[in-house]
């Protein structure tokens, strides 16, 4: 009662017997073509993951789902108070600019933010889910991805609220919204990947994220503007600030957005940038996910 | 693995559906290192080790070096003491888990019974339900096909309208049948049960288990994890013994059972 290889010993060896039943490899990492198939056949699933998620968020609080839209409401009077008010970031805005610009600023920036901070915890935070069934594992990040537009898409009734307050009406302009949220989604889909499978790896990185998306935040403009406030500056650093990905997506959404924010705002080549980033994150985020695909269960 | 019998090599033979081959799984644990919890403790390991493979990190040997090869057919009991790796082979054969050594191969995609880890309590019984149903990969369309079938097989509405509650609002086994009922909706090639199913009231221990006896007609292979001797002699008719990751005993039912009977000393 011992035998520890039981069954097999006469038998040929185990490789060969899959090979010849057309046995295949449990748990092998399927090519990236027949990948994205899967994952496009799970659509339905990453969609009702990320709305049930978003849901069962506020589904005990007696407001119920008030909060998608209050939430929001709050962080943008938090920033106004203290920017606008307190610390008079406003330098060289107009009054009636700075409201609108400041919580485009702080919208756009946590859509990416709260993407970046979910998305560590996409893997290790769901790995029940990973070990018990099959599914393509990019739906995690995705449906994270999708959570955080969902909850953008709330916080922009707030937008355009304040928009209409303080005196930008729809206009032609506002038809841009869309390109620069499907540019930016996909953006904020790839770095997601990416912190996913980092953090599978690594969970510390939960401890970490706030701290380097803060900084970036600050180095981003969301409460002031850039050209403004590096005056005097090497052009170099003014340059690179303003070409980074979140900094481009607050611009494009302010000029889509608010009468008083004009082209003139916007640094050389914007789109071009916007569109290169998203591109960049986006592919390589998804073919850096796939690549640990298998490796996802042992957490 | 459209038509196996045409390239089935010799006649008569046995079709295997499941080959594992020197199967090794590791479970790496953080913060499960030896010595005192503090973070003082934590960051003098650190010092200490400065680099390798073990900061901090303690690797578990779940799964050593398991060989079998399982038939169409076949009903197969995994038996073993707690901890002896049960579950994890399962995981492992159903391609969850990665093997750090050895392979497993299969004919089609083995899965689990179970999609507790898909549901949340925070939503409504209903919404439990088609997200259940997604999740194992049903079509939106197969979901609203089976929906009425599923809520009725679980009797959740049985006592007033709760399938449109909270989960959380549940009681355990109210919530143990709705699982249940989600997870055996679904047919499946080779099929894994692990333990624990058979729950809820008399009644729905009755249906419960009818309905894995009709699970098990449909499926190619069942792999059973159990650790009540009667279920695996009425359902199985292989088993496999594992001790501490290792395979101890495969063999007949009554055979296998007997020794791990003598063994545990029942």
């Amino acid at each position: 009662m011992t035998g520890a290889t039981p069954s097999l010993g006469d038998g040929p060896v185990p490789a060969e017997l899959a090979a010849r039943y057309g046995l295949s490899v449990s748990g092998a990492r399927p090519g990236l073509a027949t990948y994205t198939r899967l994952l496009w056949g799970r659509r339905h699933f990453i969609v009702a993951f990320s709305t049930a998620k978003l849901t069962a968020q506020y589904s005990q609080a007696k407001l119920g789902q008030v909060w998608q839209v209050a939430t929001p409401l709050l962080n943008a009077c938090v920033y106004y108070l203290v920017f606008g008010i307190l610390l008079g970031t406003r330098r060289g805005i107009p009054h009636d600019v700075f409201v609108p610009f400041l919580v485009t600023g702080v919208f756009i920036f946590t859509f990416t933010q709260s993407s970046v901070t979910a998305g560590v915890r996409a893997i290790s935070g769901n790995l029940g889910l990973v070990r018990a069934l099959h599914f393509p594992r990019a739906a995690l990040p995705v449906s994270i991805a999708i959570q955080q537009l969902q909850q953008l898409l709330y916080s922009m009734v707030i937008l355009v609220a304040t928009a209409l307050v303080f005196g930008s009406y729809p206009s032609p302009r506002w038809v841009l919204v869309v390109p620069v949220l499907a540019i930016q989604f996909t953006f904020n889909v790839g770095i997601t990947m990416v912190m996913a499978r980092l953090g599978s790896k690594t969970p510390d990185l939960a401890q970490l994220t706030p701290f380097v998306m803060r900084t970036w935040m600050y180095a981003s403009g969301v409460m002031y503007s850039i050209p403004v406030m590096l005056q005097g500056k090497p052009d170099w650093i003014k340059i690179a600030l303003q070409h980074n990905p979140l900094a481009i997506y607050m611009d494009l959404m302010r000029y889509a957005l608010i009468r008083g924010y004009g082209a003139e705002n916007l640094p050389a080549h914007v789109w071009l940038f916007a569109l290169a980033w998203a591109l960049l994150l986006g592919v390589a985020g998804y073919i850096y996910f796939w690549k640990a695909e298998e490796q996802y269960g042992r957490g | 693995m459209a038509d196996i019998s045409l390239d089935k090599p010799e006649a008569g033979d046995r079709i295997p559906t499941v080959i594992a081959d020197d199967v090794h799984i590791v479970y790496r644990v953080n913060g499960g290192s030896r010595g005192k919890g503090s973070a003082t403790a934590a960051l003098s390991r650190i010092m200490r080790r400065g680099g390798g493979e073990s900061r901090g990190v303690r690797k578990v040997h779940a799964v050593r070096g398991v060989t079998f090869t399982a038939y169409r057919g076949e009903a197969i009991g995994l038996i073993g003491s707690n901890g002896s790796g049960k579950s994890t082979l399962l995981r492992a054969i159903a391609g969850l888990l990665p093997a750090e050594k050895g392979r497993v191969y299969t004919d089609g995609q083995p899965s689990l019974l179970g999609v507790n880890a898909a549901l949340m309590n925070d939503l409504t019984g209903e919404r439990n339900v088609i997200l259940g149903g997604l999740a194992m990969g049903m079509s939106r369309e197969e979901v609203k096909e089976r929906y009425q079938e599923i809520v009725d097989f679980s009797g959740i509405n049985e006592k007033g309208d709760f399938i449109t509650l909270p989960m959380r609002t549940y009681s355990s086994g109210m919530a143990a049948r709705l699982r249940f009922s989600i997870a055996a909706a679904k047919n499946h090639d080779v099929l894994m049960i692990d333990e624990a199913l058979a729950t809820g009231d008399q009644k729905f221990r009755v249906r419960s288990e009818e309905r894995i006896r009709e699970l098990r007609k449909e499926a190619g292979t069942v792999f059973l994890v159990s650790h009540s001797n009667k279920s695996i002699r009425d359902t199985c008719d292989r088993v496999l013994w594992l001790e501490k990751g290792e395979l101890l005993m495969d063999g007949p039912t009554e055979e296998v059972l007997r020794a791990y009977e003598k063994e545990s000393g029942k």
